[in-house]
């Protein structure tokens, strides 16, 4: 058994930003394990630009901002285990790994849970029809296009409207590709707004809400799908029922946590962010065990998944350097219009903490008002809130001295 | 005249509100100054950032991304991607090597690393 201080479990944006924040903390011995054979995760896949306006002040693609994280893990010569699956992990911090030397097994003082997410799969969505060849969830279609240089169809329908299947959109076009359609089940898209603007309208792509593909149809090779507008239970409608031909349907209907890890450890999840309960320091239930980026809650923005992987990999740091004083604690709830409030758990230590949430549906003239029983602690007024974008709400700790237990943050139309 | 866009710097993206009289714009609703500029190039004169991959002549296993240096004119998108599309590259390459030097008023740089 190999020992190390600080094991950080995925070498993407979270991991690495993870790992040189714990590092800069003054933790030496730091090791990422990362699946892959160079770090990065996802945004090597992601060639489009739009990264790093916040967090580094210019715009990047992907792999630039990729590299820029790369190069400080490089510059701190902070070890990294590529290759190399995490199997287990377990609460008393042991993590067994394995690559092509064998199973490797290291006793951590501290661990980061970096791993991200994964796309919902076609058997997820119980799509009915047949089951040909033709049909990718569009991160799978973009690692195809963007790394491995191939082209995956020629007239393509996208099922979902978040960010990867507009960006995906826009990549099948430029690539040559016709995209017939993009559906969307909700009345809404879940993408940001400048996404549909510059991948769907900049390309005439007609985007249709509140409708879904019913049945997928073809043998060897995918010759069509039926779409359907959907009633207010997202059941199609029959009378809408339309044949779209196309040899290509990308599915982006979600990202999911991958916390198997997590699960098997023992770690309290969260049922609605898919990711662990966690304190404003990233701490899960276990102590000494930390989580960030797309495997605690599923960002929009990288530039708020390396935020909050720098806050996990000091906090991890500073678990290694020496015990924390005890302090009480409260909790945070969802309220009215509110999906989930992440940190579940709030210690009352620091200056200020900052509440990170969803709202449920999209909404103009909205105002986000965090309460301790009746009282309210702070008021946050919105021009617009959506669920597409994740909010951020910044309260001093000086408000939250004599709160209740509980905070619960709702929405109020005002 | 006046256009209602989406600014598409950030992922703010602010509504402007664009009054247009020739060649003069004005541009309101943008939350900072890179709103009020890209309004106004969005109704004289549009440009993208463009992305895209390349072949790797000697590496049949992956591909090179890029991008344009500046945004190059939105009308010249389409012609770009089939120069792009026609042209491979040597590894290695590395992040930040100029590929094309002098296309639609840019150059394209590679945004990734080949060994």
């Amino acid at each position: 058994m190999k020992n190390h201080d600080i094991v950080i479990i995925g070498g993407g944006p979270a991991g690495m930003a993870a790992a040189v924040a714990a590092f800069d903390s003054g933790v030496r011995d730091v090791v990422i394990i990362d699946r892959e054979d160079n770090l990065g995760g996802v945004l090597k896949q992601c060639i489009h630009n739009g990264f790093g306006l916040h967090k580094l002040g210019k715009e990047l693609t992907g792999p630039e901002y990729a590299h820029v994280y790369a190069q400080q893990v490089r510059e701190r010569g902070i070890k990294v285990y590529s290759g190399t699956t995490v199997t287990r992990i377990t609460s008393d911090k042991i993590v067994t790994a394995t690559n092509t030397d064998g199973i490797l097994k290291i006793q951590a003082k501290a661990v980061v849970l970096a791993m991200g997410c994964r796309e919902r799969s076609r058997g997820a969505l119980n799509i009915s029809g047949t089951r040909p060849a033709g049909v990718y969830s569009a991160g799978t279609a973009q690692k195809l296009i963007n790394c491995d240089g191939y082209m995956v169809g020629k007239r393509v329908v996208i099922l979902g409207s978040g960010d990867i299947g507009l960006i995906m959109a826009r990549r099948m076009t430029l690539q040559g590709a016709k995209v017939e359609a993009v559906c969307e089940i909700l009345p809404y898209s879940g993408g940001l707004t400048r996404n549909i603007v510059q991948c769907l309208e900049d390309y005439g792509i007609p985007l249709h809400l509140s409708t879904t593909v019913a049945e997928i149809h073809g043998s060897e090779r995918l010759e069509g799908v039926t779409v359907a507008q959907v009633d207010q239970n997202r059941a199609p409608i029959e009378s809408t029922r339309r044949y779209i031909p196309c040899d290509t349907l990308l599915l982006s209907c979600g990202l999911i946590p991958e916390n198997e890890l997590t699960l098997n450890a023992g770690i309290e999840l969260d049922k609605v962010t898919g990711g662990a309960v966690v304190d404003q320091f990233r701490q899960t239930s276990i102590d000494g065990i930390f989580a960030c980026g797309n495997v605690l809650q599923v960002h929009d923005l990288v530039d708020h998944v390396s935020d909050e992987a720098e806050c996990a990999g000091a906090s991890a740091a500073k678990y290694v350097l020496g015990n924390p004083s005890e302090c009480g604690r409260i909790t945070t709830c969802a309220g009215e219009g509110v999906r989930y409030v992440l940190p579940q758990r709030v210690l009352l230590s620091g200056e200020q903490v900052s509440l990170y949430l969803r709202v449920r549906e999209p909404q103009t003239g909205v105002k986000l008002v965090v309460k301790s029983g009746e009282r309210i602690i702070k008021t946050f007024p919105r021009l617009k809130a959506a669920p597409g974008e994740m909010e951020k709400l910044d309260i001093p700790m000086s408000l939250l001295s004599d709160a209740d237990k509980t905070l619960t943050v709702s929405m109020e139309v005002q | 005249m006046t256009r209602t866009l989406t600014c598409i710097i950030c992922p703010r993206g602010c509504t402007l509100q664009a009054e247009i009289n020739g060649d003069s714009v004005s541009v309101s609703g943008n939350a900072c100054k890179r709103g009020e500029e890209y309004g106004r190039s969005e109704c004289l004169h549009p440009v993208r950032t463009v992305t895209a991959v390349i072949r790797v002549e000697n590496r049949p296993d992956c591909a090179l991304s890029v991008k344009t240096a500046q945004p190059i004119a939105k009308e010249h998108i389409f012609d770009l991607m089939a120069v792009l599309r026609g042209m491979t590259v040597k590894a290695p390459v590395a992040i930040g090597e100029v590929i094309c030097d002098n296309i639609y008023g840019t150059q394209v740089i590679a945004t990734g690393s080949v060994e």
